[in-house]
């Protein structure tokens, strides 16, 4: 017991030391500028007394180590500084936008999640036959699509053609929930079919890899039935690995919606990335970066705490 | 040439259609001026006109050949593609054989850095950088090739690392060949079939991530022809029920499941190694 954790004590060291890594890129990255943030802004043309005065209300006349505790310390404490473009706290701006964003990552991953499972075992169970090949070809090729391809195509079909959902995604703080759903359902859909085929692979590997085993061996020579040795002896064992291929993929969603949201232009935190990296509105891209890279280390952190938890064999060391 | 004949008849239908999609986009990247009808930046008329026998795929936003600029975007895209993945291998696979073949503090210092840099997602990353460098084709390259090598230098370390503790490069060292020769000439070809594999899969990612950047306006810049920025420009023709922005994307999928059924063959028949990717 002791040793796992100090297993997970060491992950999650490694993870803050990641963070606090990465807040030193996103900070420090700025200062790769020719000139600084006072000079981007006011331009050229500026005088350099304009510019000094700039300087001195934006705090960056004090030394670099100075500022960046300063920065990290109001972080996190929620406070992420004003925009450049508009002059609005960007704590207020990314507020509404991040549960918008969560929701339309969790409604992916609840048509995702179950989708994949069942896909991926039922491949598993007839590996190599027509609907193995069939399940194989289908997930190879949505791999390869783009995105945006994908989201247009379903705009195309289901919106344009046959009128179901509609194509932009309009949604404020005062929509209802149900409409809510029904007007994310393209996106969703979207983004459940470009994680849907990574998750499935990974079901499937994983449980043809347990096939093998002489423990399962074991249960055909007993003359089990081939989906009894899958659901209950096979898939307990396999849990680990999918589990940790979920999170994964559910860190994916959370940065893989900022291409969706620009095609429904859905109000989410990717898209005000996007805009916010063709104005150069350089607090905000730190701040909303820093919001994601941080989901998405704490995401594969948890992967990885579980798939230390839940592997028996680290649980009860000899 | 009957070795190769009966090399192609053995290989699964999969693998055809891959190669024969690869042989269309080379024609199309080799021969673009004689094959497009009109220029790639050319005015031939109104917006958005509809296909007819003149424009077979009819104008763009601005009113250039769709048709013209579909051909000259398999020159644009797939080149910088296959630039940006010829760097991100160039530098990913001697990091990760120097890695390999030195280890000690120089594998860790590599290790650790490119650790940190896959624990931010890789877009993110690249919005941030682009942020800061501005959108220039040369930015773009090398966010790209930055962000892929380091999944590049992951491999290339694995592999290597197989590969040193081996006795021909023990024989190598005792003999006194430099770092350079052991890495050129005794780690590098026999770590030739995984890289090519590699290098067909990370062209793939590399030229969806420049699809994608094109398509949010960041990456290539107009007026060059390029198919993600092409999508963006032609959207809105879509919510009218016209197929045409769905062309470049479907260009950009078509090769990109090409060289996937390649790669998937390719990995078959060398090891079967890697079912995950």
């Amino acid at each position: 017991m002791i040793h796992i954790l100090t297993m997970v004590a060491q992950r999650l060291a490694l993870g803050l030391l990641t963070l606090l890594a990465i807040s030193l890129i996103i900070f420090f990255g700025v200062e790769l500028l020719p000139g600084d943030l006072a000079t981007e802004i006011l331009g050229r043309s500026a005088t350099p007394e304009t510019v000094a005065a700039f300087r001195a209300q934006l705090g960056l006349d004090l030394p670099a180590h100075v500022r960046y505790g300063q920065w990290l310390g109001s972080m996190l404490q929620g406070d992420m500084g004003v925009s450049l473009a508009n002059q609005r706290p960007i704590a207020e701006l990314i507020g509404t936008r991040i549960g918008n964003t969560l929701f339309l990552a969790i409604m992916a991953a609840i048509i995702a999640v179950p989708v994949a499972l069942a896909f991926g075992i039922l491949a598993a169970l007839f590996r190599n036959g027509v609907f193995d090949r069939a399940v194989n070809i289908f997930t190879l090729t949505t791999i390869s699509f783009p995105e945006f391809f994908v989201a247009y195509i379903l705009v195309f079909i289901l919106a344009v053609n046959l009128g179901l959902f509609p194509s932009i995604s309009n949604i404020n703080p005062e929509t209802e929930f149900w409409e809510q759903v029904y007007r994310s359902t393209l996106p969703a859909l979207t983004l459940t079919l470009v994680v849907v085929a990574h998750m499935m692979r990974m079901t499937r590997a994983s449980i043809i890899n347990l096939l093998a085993s002489a423990y399962i061996e074991m249960a055909h020579l007993k003359g089990l039935r081939p989906w009894r040795i899958i659901i209950r002896h096979a898939l307990p064992n396999a849990l680990a690995p999918i589990i940790n291929v979920i999170i994964i993929n559910l860190a994916y969603l959370i940065v893989g919606v900022v291409i969706v949201e620009v095609v429904f232009v859905y109000p989410g935190l990717g898209q005000l990335l996007v805009d916010s990296v063709s104005k150069r509105d350089l607090p905000v891209v730190q701040g909303a970066s820093l919001l994601f890279a941080m989901t998405y280390v704490l995401l594969n952190l948890t992967a990885d705490v579980l798939s230390i938890l839940t592997n028996p064999r680290l649980l009860h060391p000899r | 040439m009957t070795g190769f004949a009966k090399f192609i008849a053995a290989a699964p239908w999969t693998a055809r259609i891959g190669l024969v999609i690869i042989c269309g986009y080379t024609v199309a990247f080799l021969f673009a001026p004689w094959l497009a009808p009109f220029g790639e930046t050319e005015l031939v008329g109104d917006a958005y006109m509809p296909w007819d026998d003149k424009h077979i795929l009819g104008t763009d936003n601005v009113g250039r050949d769709m048709l013209s600029r579909l051909i000259y975007g398999a020159r644009n895209t797939i080149g910088i593609a296959l630039v940006t993945t010829a760097l991100a291998f160039v530098v990913g696979v001697i990091a990760g054989f120097l890695a390999a073949t030195v280890g000690g503090w120089l594998d860790q210092a590599f290790s650790r850095l490119v650790d940190i840099l896959m624990a931010i997602p890789g877009i993110i990353f690249a919005l941030l950088l682009l942020t800061i460098f501005g959108s220039t084709l040369w930015v773009v390259i090398l966010v790209i090739a930055t962000v892929e090598g380091t999944r590049v230098f992951r491999l290339a370390r694995a592999v290597g690392q197989s590969i040193v503790v081996l006795d021909y490069v023990e024989a190598a060292r005792i003999r006194g060949e430099g770092l350079g020769w052991i890495m050129l000439r005794e780690v590098l070809p026999n770590a030739i079939p995984p890289l090519a594999a590699e290098f067909g899969l990370r062209f793939c990612f590399v030229f969806l991530f420049l699809a994608g950047l094109s398509f949010l306006g960041l990456g290539i810049q107009p007026p060059t022809a390029d198919w993600g920025s092409m999508v963006k420009e032609n959207a809105t023709l879509i919510s009218y029920g016209d197929i045409t922005p769905l062309l470049p994307a479907g260009a950009i999928a078509l090769l990109t499941v090409g060289v996937n059924f390649l790669v998937d063959w390719f990995l078959h028949k060398t090891a079967g190694l890697r079912d995950d990717l």
